[in-house]
């Protein structure tokens, strides 16, 4: 059992490189069952993952027996394992969506996608920094060709911006890994929140500046106000599949964040405690406002999804701005509720443009849809959950996020703004319902019509049964994540897990 | 030698930074190559500069750090992998798009528009 928490990596490692070789190379179809297989085995260890963290505590996986402060550790803590859940959660639902006929659009799209999947679970269960900077880039290559994969000028181009942006976002990273490595002498997380306090003077304003440095990369990944332009483009022109996969890598910036900024540059960091707050405050607040504007200005449906994508990595930044234990177990509840829904939306999405001949995903009048039905039900069910009404997990995750404002200075801005982005969102997704659904040109006749694949149905069925069900389930997830919320807050308790390793007992 | 490293460091990153920040794919990718070259150089140095010491324990009375080391071995080759990348994805937009420009068209002055008012792009 010791070994599940490497699992979650090895597996799609694995996986991907077996697709690449004779017996699977070739044949589509036995790559997609194998895919699917090793997809199936993931979803079981991440959520297995879940349980035992649960009962057995946080447990560190020591590569290569070295000892943890110098060595590579992995680190299944509440947080990182239900991170790890919902991610091959999604990857599962994508890849059953991706069997109907996305994955006859070019070679490769098994293996790349599958060490994608590796890449977000290594960033989630990485213990320190350089490796998160390592799984980092496994997750941005793998993206980078899933992104061109199908082809057309309008990957081609979105790619570019996105590859550009994000290489000089990994030098920036490695600049601020090399400051702290330079200040604190150490790279792993724990360690690093033990050290930090140590800090006086100038070296504290060094280290100062390799945090922020950091905050400026994860903030890219994250969709943060400055550097979110990239987003909605290249969500927007992604094939569906890749897009839904998409929706969890901003929450990989989140993540980071509250892992680096609000644990190691936390309360406890002596001079430098939470630096990171009074940028992320503003920006937070203005991410959420731009997602807004962005999503009453989309033409298209996939646009407005990419913007609404936005919209919650917005959310997410307040709560991670708040910095109190009610808040990162509100983040991690609406992060896996937003990641979920996001992804069933951009298959929707697909599925919506699929059906409505050349004026596909627009705000057009069309043909009308051949199952408009199931379509559009599925739809009001994303609408709900997106926008946070009742009685969906959207609303529940939007309530946890208002509670966790505390003082009143902060309510004034939060509650405004929060509540006027859900009217915003609101009436983006009631106007696109409208022109989708119910406005369609009744003199042409539907050509030859698509059907939809079996795996496309289950896809999507997939991943819109969560917001009900995280709804339904509300009590008890909310008490796993204020567990992952306590545990995360306490930077003493990983420290001790740190020390208390077995191999760190008996030396070398 | 701190002075000279620094000085080096910091001059790459500016070139790179403004390749970067230049329209045509080929001076991005170059300019990109050097700002990972400056991160590998700067990496390098976070273990501090020593002359004469090995990174290996017992060889040398002084020794040093080997962490680093490590760390630049690995940017270099994840820097190499993305710089190739990179040269792919130019060419293919160079392909795709009809030109090398990162937004997938020349821009336009005003002026040129006026010119060209028959519509051509």
């Amino acid at each position: 059992m010791q070994h599940l928490s490497i699992l979650p990596i090895l597996l799609p490692l694995f996986t991907g490189a077996l697709l690449l070789l004779p017996p699977f190379s070739k044949t589509l179809q036995r790559q997609r069952v194998l895919s699917i297989v090793s997809m199936l085995l993931q979803v079981i260890v991440g959520f297995a993952l879940v349980l035992w963290v649960q009962t057995e505590g946080i447990t560190q996986y020591i590569l290569g027996n070295w000892r943890p402060p110098f060595g590579i550790v992995l680190v299944a803590d509440p947080m990182s394992s239900i991170m790890v859940a919902v991610t091959n959660f999604l990857a599962f639902s994508a890849l059953c969506y991706a069997t109907g006929s996305h994955d006859k659009a070019g070679g490769y799209f098994y293996p790349l996608f599958m060490f994608q999947v590796m890449g977000i679970n290594g960033a989630f269960l990485t213990g320190d920094v350089f490796n998160l900077f390592v799984f980092f880039e496994v997750l941005l290559i793998a993206s980078y060709a899933l992104l061109v994969h199908g082809g057309g000028k309008q990957k081609t181009q979105a790619t570019i911006h996105y590859v550009v942006l994000n290489l000089a976002g990994s030098s920036v990273f490695l600049f601020g890994l090399g400051i702290l490595y330079g200040t604190l002498g150490t790279l792993n997380i724990a360690d690093m929140a033990q050290k930090v306090s140590e800090l006086e003077g100038s070296v504290a304003i060094l280290a100062k500046i390799g945090a922020l440095l950091l905050l400026a990369v994860f903030g890219l990944k994250s969709a943060m106000l400055p550097l979110h332009f990239w987003l909605p483009k290249t969500y927007s022109s992604a094939s569906a599949p890749v897009a839904a996969i998409f929706a969890v890598m901003t929450k990989v910036g989140i993540y980071s964040i509250l892992r680096i900024h609000g644990v190691v540059f936390g309360d406890e960091a002596g001079e430098l405690a939470n630096i990171a707050q009074s940028w992320i405050w503003p920006l937070a607040l203005l991410t959420i406002t731009v997602g807004t504007i962005g999503a009453l200005a989309s033409p298209s449906l996939k646009l407005l999804t990419a913007n609404l994508v936005v919209l919650s990595a917005g959310t997410l930044l307040v709560c991670t701005a708040i910095q109190s234990e009610a808040a990162t177990s509100a983040a991690l509840y609406y992060m896996v509720h937003s990641t979920l829904v996001a992804g069933g939306m951009f298959l929707l999405a697909d599925m919506i443009s699929r059906q409505r001949g050349k004026a596909e995903d627009r705000f057009v009048v069309a043909k009308k849809m051949d199952n408009p039905v199931f379509l559009g039900i599925f739809f009001a069910i994303a609408a709900i959950a997106v926008i946070g009404m009742p009685p969906f997990s959207g609303f529940i995750g939007k309530v946890m996020v208002l509670q966790s404002v505390q003082s009143a200075a902060e309510q004034i801005w939060v509650w405004p703004i929060l509540l006027l982005s859900s009217l915003g969102a609101l009436i983006a997704l009631s106007r696109a319902g409208t022109t989708l659904f119910w406005r369609y040109s009744a003199g042409k006749q539907p050509e030859a019509a698509q059907p939809i694949h079996l795996g496309e149905w289950l896809g999507v069925v997939l991943l819109l049964s969560a917001s009900p069900l995280l709804a339904l389930f509300a009590g008890p997830l909310s008490e796993l994540a204020n567990d992952a919320a306590a545990f995360l807050h306490d930077p003493r308790l990983s420290v001790e897990a740190l020390l208390t390793s077995p191999l760190a007992e008996g030396g070398f | 030698m701190e002075g000279i490293y620094a000085f080096c460091v910091g001059l790459m990153t500016a070139c790179g930074i403004f390749l970067t920040l230049r329209g045509r794919t080929f001076s991005v990718v170059v300019g990109l190559t050097l700002l990972s070259y400056a991160v590998n150089l700067f990496l390098f140095a976070s273990g501090r500069l020593k002359l004469d010491a090995a990174a290996v324990l017992g060889m040398s009375e002084d020794y040093g750090d080997p962490l680093p080391q490590a760390l630049v071995l690995t940017a270099i080759v994840i820097g190499f992998a993305m710089t190739a990348f990179a040269v792919i994805l130019a060419m293919r937009a160079r392909a795709d798009l009809g030109n090398d420009h990162v937004d997938g068209r020349i821009p336009q002055t005003k002026e040129e528009v006026r010119q060209k008012s028959g519509g051509q792009r």
